[in-house]
């Protein structure tokens, strides 16, 4: 095994919270504590520039939620969840996290996560995670309930998109390109799984490649035989296919 | 059915002698009163109807007197005509009698079908009453639930978690606060109305608790008139809106932030503002909105259009505004007061 010490972050916004990891990480001599964020973009900038192999996440935090800030750190880290109740969280938590903490949590309790986040990264590369981080952060959410904001980082900084700003949403490989109030920030996720988070009463898929916000939507106007175009309020044009229009239109008159 | 048609058989079987006894074959006299019992049978099943229509009450006891004993007299007499038609000259004889018993079989099942009414009804009675039971032990279940937010229990016990080590005392301290919290909100939450001071000191120790939590991001400012503590209020008004300012506003702010604690009495209303910054930025609570439209609910439950709830959001404030009659305590209350001692004793 090698002997590097395990890099780890600690990231809670009370005092208090982060005291008591501090005390029990200080037990452990293989671990050494570099940073601690008391919010949400802190953790995102730090962890992005330091790259820790440890972090333990809070989930209720200011600016940036736990579930937001690991979509946003990727999966390179080993993450252990610290929270104090989120029934939805924690079913969340046994697909992708290394373990979650309860608060308040026994020493023993700890070490065992400890333990299991040890064999995670001393095994032979970062395991790869059974649910893709911005599929947790839906499943998370819960039944029924809709993101309500979209977050994306460009480098360090972190850009908030609120689902009401959101205008439509295209495909571009592995990524998603939102775009909102004329802007376009570029983030890693599949369009299923954006769409899957999306409240479907307001957004609809469209085409293969293309979500859009149902109220941005102007008119729809034949193209060729098969398909469509989707004129937005500010003239951009969307493609629109058979399997879409036919989305669209139950939408409409449902919402009629 | 059976058994009302198997009960039948016994006028049908005193019948069936009668008409025995005018040398009639036995095996044909049984036939003939069975088939005259049978309609009248169903006829005497039509009380039903006017037995719901005129339930057994002082006020109606005339009335359904009367109705039963003409629908009894129409029900004998078109059987004692029906009769007449279908059975032999010589058996006419009986037909005064036949009436006779029609009129008493008739009021005979009117009494059956009160009884039969009555003891559905009670039936019935038991299981609204345990119904009722039921929702009423659900909704306390559920008011407690809501009172006492498990996210906010499990952090403080965590907070205290860690004071064990550092600060001992302040451990201590903290288990004091949270249980006088916990007793005090399971004690007001059974009243009716409650002195506002009995509020305020609930929600100065909840805020002392969360200070514990939060130290330095959360800062109260009050400005109470000292009038309004002998207002009579509903328990567990304000509390969860300080809960709601602390949850939505201080818990989301790096910097923290500021609650305002304001109340003010007019005339007979009282006028409580709680007013906080907010990081419109952070992300919204799982769970929102509930203990504010609980708080809606009972005012509009208790006061009707007396009372009000407005809810101003700017760019990074949240205003409540509560109005609400100040009520007259009881004279239980009222002693209370006055007897300051009374209160450390009672909980």
């Amino acid at each position: 095994m090698s002997m590097q010490p395990i890099r780890a972050v600690i990231v809670d916004d009370e005092e208090l919270a982060r005291r008591v990891l501090r005390e029990f990480l200080a037990a452990e001599s293989d671990i050494e504590v570099i940073a601690e964020c008391a919010n949400g973009f802190d953790a995102v900038k730090v962890i992005g520039e330091s790259d820790p192999d440890l972090v333990f996440l809070d989930v209720q935090m200011p600016k940036l939620d736990g579930f937001e800030v690991l979509e946003l750190i990727g999966a390179r880290p080993a993450v252990v969840f610290v929270t104090a109740y989120d029934t939805y969280a924690m079913k969340a938590f046994d697909a992708h996290a290394v373990d979650y903490l309860l608060k308040p949590f026994s020493r023993d309790r700890f070490d065992t996560a400890v333990e299991r986040a040890r064999r995670r990264i001393h095994a032979a590369g970062p395991a790869k995670p059974e649910m893709d981080a911005s599929d947790l952060a839906v499943a998370a959410r819960g039944p029924d309930q809709y993101a309500n904001r979209i977050v994306v980082k460009d480098g360090a900084k972190v850009t908030i998109v609120p689902v009401e700003k959101l205008d439509y949403v295209q495909a571009q490989d592995d990524y998603v390109e939102l775009h909102s109030q004329k802007k376009s920030f570029l983030k890693q996720q599949t369009i299923s799984s954006l769409e899957s988070a999306l409240d479907p009463k307001r957004f609809v898929r469209i085409h293969r490649s293309c979500i859009v916000n149902i109220e941005r939507v102007n008119k729809i106007e034949p193209y060729t035989k098969d398909s469509r175009v989707a004129v937005l309020l500010d003239g951009t044009q969307l493609p629109v296919s058979r399997s879409g229009y036919a989305r669209l239109t139950a939408l409409l008159e449902g919402n009629g | 059915m059976a058994i009302y048609l198997a009960v039948w058989l016994i006028p049908a079987i005193a019948g069936c002698l009668i008409v025995f006894g005018d040398n009639i074959p036995w095996f044909d006299s049984l036939l003939l009163a069975i088939g005259l019992s049978l309609p009248y049978a169903v006829v005497c099943l039509t009380p039903w109807y006017l037995c719901r229509m005129l339930p057994l009450r002082d006020e109606h006891l005339l009335k359904a007197l009367l109705n039963h004993l003409a629908a009894a007299f129409i029900s004998s007499v078109a059987w004692t005509t029906a009769v007449r038609f279908v059975t032999p000259q010589r058996l006419h004889q009986h037909l005064v009698l036949l009436f006779g018993t029609g009129v008493l079989l008739y009021l005979l099942s009117v009494a059956m079908h009160y009884v039969y009414f009555a003891v559905e009804d009670s039936k019935e009675a038991v299981l609204r009453e345990q119904k009722a039971e039921t929702l009423a032990r659900e909704a306390e279940l559920k008011a407690l639930k809501a009172q006492i937010n498990p996210h906010f229990l499990f952090n403080c016990l965590h907070s205290i978690s860690a004071l064990t080590t550092v600060d001992p005392p302040q451990a201590r301290e903290m288990c004091i606060r949270l249980s006088d919290f916990l007793r005090n909100t399971l004690r007001l939450g059974e009243k009716e109305l409650i002195p506002f001071a009995e509020e305020l000191s609930l929600v100065n120790t909840y805020l002392a608790v969360e200070q514990v939590r939060f130290g330095s991001r959360l800062n109260v400012v009050r400005d109470v008139d000292a009038a309004c503590e002998r207002c009579g209020v509903p328990p567990l008004l304000l509390q969860p809106l300080i809960e709601n300012s602390v949850k939505h506003g201080i818990a989301g702010l790096v910097e923290g932030g500021t609650i305002r604690l304001h109340a003010s009495c007019s005339g007979q209303m009282l006028r409580i503002i709680v007013e906080n910054d907010f990081d419109p930025d952070s992300p919204a609570p799982r769970k929102s909105g509930l203990g504010l439209n609980n708080v809606r609910n009972r005012i509009a439950t208790r006061h009707g259009d007396r009372g009000r709830l407005d809810v101003t959001v700017t760019e990074s404030s949240h205003r409540v505004e509560l109005l609400i009659p100040c009520e007259s305590l009881g004279r239980q209350e009222r002693k209370d007061e006055y007897a300051t001692d009374s209160r450390s004793h009672r909980g």
